[in-house]
């Protein structure tokens, strides 16, 4: 037999432990049944919310007309309205009728076309107005209303004016290309973005709930006092929840692109890598609200105020950052969601566009290192 | 007995408030939140990045631009210089959208033609790229009606008129606000809530409580009733803050919005208690807590308008009381929203306090026997 050096000896032992302490936490992933249902059913549960039940497409706008109005001209506008897919008009003659509907968001708006309004469009001297009220209680569908309705209302002058005796079109047509998502499909974008918060979700809550709770039963002062040292221990906590998470980003991935119809073109490669360093991040920050914590309830609750809400609300992945305020958007940067949005948008919907995602790949791995080494550090401390 | 369910409900908010870490866990994330996701949470337009690629040496070309650099909307303006730089600029989110203007368009307008204008937006970000061509479609709507009564045209004599009720700016930190008062609270009841039982259990101090002279009934109205007046009186705070604060306007009945508040955390509460009876450990009853308050989050109205879902998801929407509650709570706030469709929200969340209170109660009872 060969003898050993010390280094040698140091590093088989430092071997042992890690391997010693992913024996211990994967059997106590496999006989927990909250870190399964966190891992697996979870992030199925809310794949399903956000692919069904977050959309901004308005494709039934529930939309009031009020036809004071009653001659050709007027009937014509109406036409316009009740042809266009967009929206489920509910015609009445009086706007009194309208309002209570609008009152209880039966309908988010309505049109009205005084009862002058085909009188006025003949004369020279006046113009002929036809109002939009829209209910600005739903900001978002309020803009979308007035749209909508600018289109029908540009429609239907193409239409008059290709009947006149002049047959003048305007003269500038906008052409609005939309690419990467022709069909203007919002789902396509919130499913993508949705991956970076549940992933945030579970990676920030596997690891805050079972560090917390080693720290609750003492079971972590027992470790400690092994020979194990604190970088052995980060990592052989880290490791078996990160291919845990891993495991859920992929099952998320594969029902986003298969049942929910979300193309995939970038790399899958790629993807996965972003998504690690991602995990990083969000374990690191799982593992710190458990360290300072030390408690679960508070753990968790914790890791969702400071990890779900966050990533929901300043990811920019359903809210767009630059309309935010300027200190809010400061705020976004040292989200790492924030860069694991615009990576997922982009590998799904566009492709490996390199300088996009390098951009975003480098504070996500500065994030994740400051919030390892402030777990490291408070680690440390508690151990004298 | 009155005594008793008082001396419980006493008990249970020192164990909530006494805590430091506990009581700020309490006050300082609602407020935080509060304040970020009013201002954070829009989805309103304004000072997104554009581009434009005027390939276009004409008059009217730059009569256009120059329209561009007007609106208030679009205030960083980047020009490109070549139609092979469109797709690195939209690829690398450098802007939503690009305006591109070829060369035939001053020549064409000035030949009576019609012209183009080609606008290539990013999809990625489609409800963005939506208001945009909005914006830019009244603009050059604009333009096209303005160089029409140059050259000589009998002006378009019809006009459409905008306008907005309840909120005239669109301002979307009133509809957050007003909208938040309602989430902040449920998420605060439920975390008081589904940890008391929970954590009685995992202390093994349920068992005490249960030998003591409490009877089950009393023991269920301790446990709701200090979720229902934490619950309310974070929702009270909010609506303080965000109307003397932020001076989000209040236009309803105040008597209504406590009565619904009340309501609305009372159906809370018995959900939380529900939960914290069904889990034996505080892990396990903030999961329950998660798992019911996402789909109350997304499902309810709160992150997208409920019409927007399939048709087969909408009924499910039915039995989430925050649903009915954000319906109240904007009314009341910003549309002076009538008795009448305010109680038609109360009733379904008083018929579900009743069914988880019940439900709850059924369960403590077990555990006794």
């Amino acid at each position: 037999m060969m003898q050993k050096t010390l280094a040698e000896e140091i590093r088989e032992g430092r071997w042992r432990r890690l391997k010693a302490l992913w024996t211990k936490e994967s059997y106590q992933i496999v006989r927990d049944p909250s870190t399964i249902l966190i891992s697996v059913v979870l992030p199925l549960i809310l794949l399903f919310l956000y692919g069904y039940g977050v959309s901004l497409d308005l494709d039934h706008l529930r939309i009031g007309l009020v036809l004071e109005d009653t001659a050709p001209d007027a009937q014509r506008f109406a036409k316009s309205m009740t042809d266009d897919p967009y929206f489920d008009v509910k015609i009445v003659r009086d706007r009194r009728e309208i309002i209570p509907d609008l009152m209880s968001g039966a309908v988010r708006g309505f049109v009205v076309v005084p009862s002058y309004f085909s009188a006025f469009r003949y004369r020279p001297d006046v113009i002929a107005p036809i109002q939009v009220i829209a209910d600005g209680s739903e900001p978002n569908t309020a803009n979308f209303l007035q749209n909508y309705v600018l289109g029908a209302f540009n429609n239907w002058l193409i239409q008059e004016r290709l009947q006149g005796d002049v047959k003048r079109l305007p003269p500038v047509n906008v052409q609005p290309r939309f690419w990467y998502n022709e069909q203007l499909e919002s789902r396509f974008f919130l499913l993508s973005g949705s991956l970076a918060i549940i992933m945030t979700l579970i990676g920030t809550l596997l690891t805050a709930l079972v560090v917390a709770r080693e720290w609750e039963r003492g079971t972590m002062e027992a470790m400690m006092s092994t020979n194990v040292g604190i970088v052995e221990l980060v990592i052989g906590k880290i490791l078996p929840y990160f291919l845990l998470g891993m495991v859920s980003m992929t099952i998320c991935a594969v029902i986003s692109v298969l049942v929910f119809g979300l193309p995939l073109r970038g790399s899958f490669l790629l993807l996965g890598l972003v998504s690690a360093v991602f995990l990083f991040c969000a374990l690191g920050i799982g593992l710190m609200i458990s360290t300072l914590a030390k408690n679960q309830a508070l753990a968790s609750q914790i890791a969702i105020t400071a990890g779900f809400l966050p990533a929901y609300i300043l990811s920019g992945f359903l809210f767009e950052i630059a309309s935010m305020p300027v200190w809010i958007q400061c705020l976004t940067y040292v989200m790492p969601a924030k860069y694991f949005v615009q990576c997922l948008q982009t590998l799904f919907m566009v492709g490996n566009i390199w300088g996009l995602i390098l951009f975003n790949l480098l504070p996500m791995l500065g994030i994740g290192a400051i919030f390892f080494l402030i777990t490291a550090y408070k680690t440390v401390k508690r151990l004298d | 007995m009155i005594n008793r369910i008082l001396i419980l409900i006493w008990k249970e908010l020192l164990a909530v408030l006494r805590d430091r870490r506990s009581r700020i866990s309490i006050i300082l994330p609602p407020i935080i939140q509060l304040f970020i996701f009013a201002f954070a949470a829009t989805l309103d337009v304004k000072d997104v990045p554009i581009g434009i690629l005027n390939r276009d040496n004409g008059e009217q070309a730059f009569e256009l631009v120059q329209r561009f650099h007007g609106a208030p909307v679009f205030s960083h303006i980047i020009y490109l210089k070549g139609v092979e730089e469109i797709a690195p600029f939209i690829d690398n989110q450098k802007g939503v959208m690009v305006v591109s203007i070829d060369e035939q368009f001053s020549r064409n307008l000035d030949a009576g033609k019609p012209a183009n204008v080609q606008l290539i937006l990013d999809g990625r970000k489609s409800n963005t790229a939506q208001i945009v061509v909005g914006y830019t479609s009244r603009i050059v709507d604009q333009f096209s009606a303005d160089f029409d009564a140059k050259v000589g045209f009998e002006p378009e004599n019809a006009a459409l008129i905008s306008r907005i009720w309840f909120n005239p700016n669109i301002l979307y930190y009133w509809y957050n606000i007003s909208s938040l008062v309602a989430t902040l609270s449920m998420l605060t009841c439920l975390v008081v809530t589904t940890q008391s039982v929970a954590r009685e259990r995992e202390l093994g101090t349920f068992d005490q409580l249960l030998v003591s002279p409490l009877v089950p009934f009393e023991i269920l109205i301790g446990k709701i009733v200090p979720g229902i007046l934490i619950g309310a009186a974070e929702g009270t705070l909010m609506m303080t803050i965000g109307t003397l604060v932020l001076g989000v306007p209040f236009t309803g009945s105040l008597l209504l919005f406590f009565l619904s508040l009340f309501v609305f955390v009372s159906a809370i509460s018995g959900i939380g208690l529900f939960i914290s009876a069904l889990s034996s450990t505080q892990q396990q009853a903030m999961l329950g807590t998660f798992i019911f308050m996402m789909p109350s989050v997304l499902l309810s109205g709160f992150a997208t308008p409920i019409e927007n879902m399939p048709t087969w998801l909408q009924p499910l929407t039915y039995v989430i009381p925050m649903r009915y509650m954000l319906i109240i709570s904007k009314g009341l706030f910003l549309k002076a929203l009538p008795a009448s469709i305010v109680f038609h929200n109360i009733w379904p969340m008083a018929v579900i306090a009743c069914f988880t209170i019940t439900g709850a109660g059924a369960f403590f009872k077990r555990r006794l026997q």
